[in-house]
């Protein structure tokens, strides 16, 4: 970080502390919603969801061959094929939008075109891991699957559409080596890696596993009332794969992997939620700001509070993770289902510091295209999300 | 001999670049260490995955940050 840049957040955070009417009952209130709402967070997700949800994606990242990936987004790839692991790639190598980018340049000026290579860039950030998990997790598994599924859907349909608007595009490919990580021998099958990540996978399902609604009856009291014991059994299981499959590089490699990944991500989010404790505070609970405001624009689910969500979260940059807890707060304050919908399927993948470097790679004409696309998508499927949840 | 070390700012990126330099300085070679930032440029490499590492024109890694003894044995031919 440059000094000035430094010199400029001090500066910032004396202005605030100076400038804040705390003696405002409002600001008061918004200010205990902030961190009510952070508290919520590291009571309630922060053990069970996030930390087993980071270990996975740090599996992911290490265990995962890449070069078996991005071998499908060569020059020499079936379309059928690149499409289809475009689509969902994201999940495997991408978390960040900063890995996403290069990789978006070389598929799409070095590898299979402009159709997987806008795929893989909408599915990137919007399909990982740790964003359906925590979506799932907070905002009702309805909603983690709709994103999931439009995700996937968007990814091809968003390819498939680039593809054809510019099908005559004549953007010189410079056929050449493409480099690509070596692929280690790695001294486990297939099964045995499939094993190891189900595992993973389930203890993040039962640890996270929702308490039932009262009286209810069946096999989910039964599942939860033991699910720690599952948990903990899972644990043991995961024990003796670690030590039994893996050797000490992977395993410590592994725990760096999961760590970047906290390092990364757990400050944005926690900041994420203060912002949104702050403005919208929890559901239930009102904040800075009013109600009516975010009924008036985005709630119910008429076009317009569907097109409102999706051009805003185009526009807006949200940090890894960041958009749950806001939509949260959104949702609370009032926010339409569909709409929500929408601003989840437009947010990531799409802000303005991003547009400038997709232009920057595939021109002014395509990337508004290709944000056109995305915005026009959004809305439809933020529609018919809210007509059928309603 | 001249390095290049493509990606686009990500703390990966920046703990390849210190390693880089950390084994220059151990080995008490002169090279020139350049960062490559754009998205473009690192594209026409034939590099899909950042960190990468290119040396006097030649990729040398690809998606990793290589540790110490890697990049000396580069340097050291």
């Amino acid at each position: 970080m440059k000094e000035r840049i430094k010199l400029l957040i001090i500066v910032l955070i004396f202005l605030a502390c100076y400038f804040i009417p705390w003696s405002n009952s409002t600001i008061r209130q918004s200010g205990l919603e902030a961190f009510m709402m952070l508290q919520e967070y590291a009571r309630e997700h922060v053990l069970t969801c996030l930390i087993p949800a980071f270990f996975i994606a740090g599996a992911i990242a290490v265990f995962v061959s890449q070069a078996s990936v991005l071998k499908y987004f060569g020059a020499r790839a079936k379309k059928f094929l690149s499409y289809s692991v475009a689509s969902v790639s994201g999940t495997v190598l991408a978390v960040c939008s900063c890995t996403v980018l290069p990789l978006f340049a070389g598929i799409y000026s070095r590898g299979a075109g402009i159709g997987p290579a806008t795929a893989f860039l909408y599915s990137g950030p919007a399909i990982n891991v740790l964003a359906i998990v925590l979506t799932a997790r907070i905002l009702g598994w309805q909603l983690g699957l709709a994103r999931a599924i439009g995700a996937v859907l968007f990814a091809i349909l968003t390819g498939l559409l680039m593809a054809f608007f510019f099908r005559k595009d004549d953007t010189a490919r410079i056929a050449g080596q493409i480099y690509l990580p070596e692929e280690g021998d790695k001294g486990r099958t297939l099964t045995q890696e499939a094993f190891f990540m189900l595992t993973l996978v389930l203890i993040l399902i039962f640890a996270a596993f929702a308490k039932p609604a009262e009286g209810s009856t069946g096999l989910w009291p039964i599942i939860f009332a033991v699910k720690w014991y599952i948990t903990g059994g899972l644990l043991v299981v995961l024990g003796f794969m670690l030590k039994g499959w893996f050797v000490k590089d992977e395993r410590v490699t592994w725990v760096q992997s999961t760590w970047g990944f906290m390092k990364q991500i757990f400050p944005l989010l926690g900041a994420g939620v203060l912002v949104a404790g702050f403005m919208l505070g929890r559901p239930g609970h009102s904040a800075l700001i009013p109600e009516h405001y975010i009924q008036y624009l985005v709630g119910g689910n008429s076009l317009w509070a569907n097109l409102f969500a999706s051009v805003s979260g185009a526009l807006m940059y949200f940090a890894t993770l960041t958009e749950v807890p806001i939509l949260q707060g959104l949702l609370g304050a009032g926010m339409g289902k569909g709409p929500a919908l929408s601003l989840l399927l437009a947010g990531p993948a799409l802000s303005l510091p991003n547009m400038l470097v997709i232009g920057s790679v595939m021109g002014v004409k395509k990337t508004a295209t290709f944000c056109v696309i995305i915005v026009v998508m959004s809305t439809i499927a933020g529609m018919c999300y809210g007509a059928i949840v309603g | 001999m001249e390095i290049k070390i493509l990606g686009s700012g990500c703390p990966k990126c920046q703990t390849t670049e210190k390693n880089v330099k950390e084994a220059l300085a151990e080995s008490g070679l002169n090279a020139q260490v350049d960062k490559v930032t754009n998205v473009m440029e690192i594209a026409k490499y034939g590099v899909f995955l950042t960190p990468a590492v290119v040396i006097d024109g030649k990729v040398k890694s690809v998606g990793k940050i290589p540790d110490m003894e890697e990049i000396k044995m580069w340097i050291e031919q």
